[in-house]
């Protein structure tokens, strides 16, 4: 029995159709990720899924008293309100101090309750939104392009957190991201979006399907010298990142 | 103090026009210091404004209708936010929107109320405010209104922080920002209404930015910018209330005058 899923879900703004007949099950456990380019789509299933927005056609299916924990794309808190991590965590539920630190330890956030939101870094900040979405012992976490405005560090140790939740919690996981490089080690199936459900599967069988490399134009590179290699895209297989650096360090721009 | 000494034996304290004045004072700020904040984190500031010009109208309605001044003012005031907040929510652009609502409402108002001889002479009461006018039924609306409004923004309080923060958090825990989106607008109408009599249309939006603006340096947590927002409220509406007696200025924006150097002498001290 799935825990949420979409029925032959279309979503359409105005007379745009963003999603065509799209169908899929999370099941209990299980890390999902939704890879897809630009405009594909992505945040709009998630947000579809989430009951945000309205589907036009088809269905989205929810166990009944679903807990789902939600870490949206990027969150914009205006520096009109003030507000600290503590009491942020604190919305819209009301939780204790004890579990309040519990959940700051496990994204390695200890000690940070009195930080205001608005000083908190981009990495911070995503630990900060994961641990309020795990406070509600949810049964599927959802996260929008969770590792956005992380450094490559930042974002393998972004998604080693969330194995760990996995984990430890049992709760499963749908996330929606634009490179299979890094989610591809902790994913247990990719589901390619781009208007419609291209292909799905383990992330082998995903970077290996030709769909998969006429949507990402990836040639005969495969995903897993892709993952060995490094984060841009742009860049020739033969140009190391090195050579990127030393440009930046001729700079002088102080 | 001369005043205090005309208090005999046998009146009631409440019979005193100072203290009434200064107890509506009070009562108001209770419900602009919060409903302020929400107004300063979500940017409603010209939302406030028109809300507040439509008062003018709902005065000549009530009047050419006989109804209470109090139920005009709530009834245009209410059907003035519902509309621009679902203009918003439609997407329209929300700057020329609420400019062309805005000063519209107050013009019309201005118009219709002149056909009322009477009224025009103290029109001046409805655009500064009167506080010093206000009767005890009318002292007992303000508190009514005021905590009408502390308690449903209390009642909300959790669901408006997490929509306010964000629509779509609020979305996936469940709760319906529409729904919380109505609840601001019906507390903007009501403190409209209360304030109509106090500060006056022009000056009502000044009353909920200004004291809770001054907050925002010295809060820590969205409550203690509530909170904070509300004393230098009341502090802003006993202090203009001083001025306007010592200096024989006009209430209304006496009130606001205090309440601005309240927010300018915040502003200095987190300079230092």
């Amino acid at each position: 029995m799935s825990l949420i899923a979409a029925d032959h879900v279309c979503v359409r703004f105005g007379a745009d159709e963003v999603l065509h007949d799209v169908s899929l099950a999370i099941m209990p456990g299980e890390i999902v990720t939704i890879l897809g380019p630009n405009g594909s789509g992505k945040s709009t299933l998630l947000r579809a899924l989430l009951g945000i927005l309205p589907v036009a056609e088809g269905r989205i299916l929810r166990q009944a008293d679903l807990r789902i924990g939600y870490v949206p794309q990027r969150l914009m808190i205006d520096r009109t309100m003030p507000i600290t991590v503590r009491r942020f965590l604190s919305l819209p539920v009301r939780v204790g101090d004890a579990a309040a630190s519990e959940a700051l330890g496990r994204v390695g956030m200890a000690g940070h309750g009195g930080d205001q939101m608005t000083a908190l870094s981009g990495g911070q900040l995503q630990r900060v939104l994961l641990a309020r979405a795990m406070l509600g012992a949810p049964q599927v976490l959802m996260l929008d392009e969770p590792t956005q405005g992380l450094d490559q560090q930042g974002e393998a140790a972004f998604y080693r957190l969330i194995e760990e939740v996995r984990r430890n919690t049992g709760a499963a996981v749908l996330m929606v991201s634009h490179d299979l490089h890094v989610v591809m080690a902790a994913s247990d199936r990719v589901i390619c979006l781009n208007g419609h459900i291209c292909c799905e599967g383990t992330p082998r069988v995903v970077s290996n399907a030709p769909e998969y490399r006429a949507l990402f134009g990836l040639g005969t590179q495969g995903a897993l010298a892709l993952y060995q290699h490094e984060h841009d895209h742009d860049h020739p297989p033969g140009e190391g990142h090195a050579h990127h650096h030393h440009d930046h360090a001729g700079h002088d721009h102080a | 103090m001369p005043i205090i000494t005309t208090i005999t034996p046998g009146m009631t304290m409440l019979d005193d026009f100072l203290v009434r004045a200064g107890l509506a004072a009070v009562g108001l700020s209770l419900a602009t210091g919060p409903l302020g904040a929400f107004v300063i984190w979500r940017r409603m500031a010209y939302f406030g404004d028109a809300t507040a010009h439509a008062a003018i109208l709902g005065v000549a309605l009530a009047l050419a209708t006989d109804l209470p001044v109090g139920l005009g003012t709530l009834v245009v005031a209410l059907a003035m936010a519902v509309t621009v907040a679902g203009l918003s929510a439609r997407g329209w652009a929300m700057d020329t929107t609420l400019g062309v609502l805005a000063h519209s409402a107050l013009a019309f108002g201005l118009v219709a109320v002149s056909f009322f001889p009477t009224v025009r002479t103290d029109l001046s009461a409805y655009l500064f405010g009167d506080i010093l006018a206000v009767s005890r039924g009318e002292l007992g609306l303000v508190w009514l209104g005021s905590l009408a409004v502390l308690a449903l923004l209390a009642w909300r309080w959790q669901a408006l922080l997490t929509t306010t923060l964000s629509e779509d958090l609020a979305h996936a825990a469940g709760l319906r920002p529409n729904r919380e989106r109505l609840v601001l607008v019906i507390a903007l109408a009501l403190v409209v209404a209360v304030a109509l009599k106090i500060v006056g249309a022009l000056l009502i939006a000044a009353m909920l930015i200004i004291p809770a603006a001054a907050a925002r340096g010295f809060a820590r947590t969205p409550e203690m910018m509530a909170g904070l927002a509300v004393a230098i409220g009341a502090l802003s509406g006993l202090g203009g209330l001083a001025l306007s007696l010592w200096q024989d200025t006009p209430t209304g924006p006496s009130i606001i005058v205090v309440a601005a150097v309240l927010f300018a002498l915040g502003t200095l001290r987190k300079r230092f």
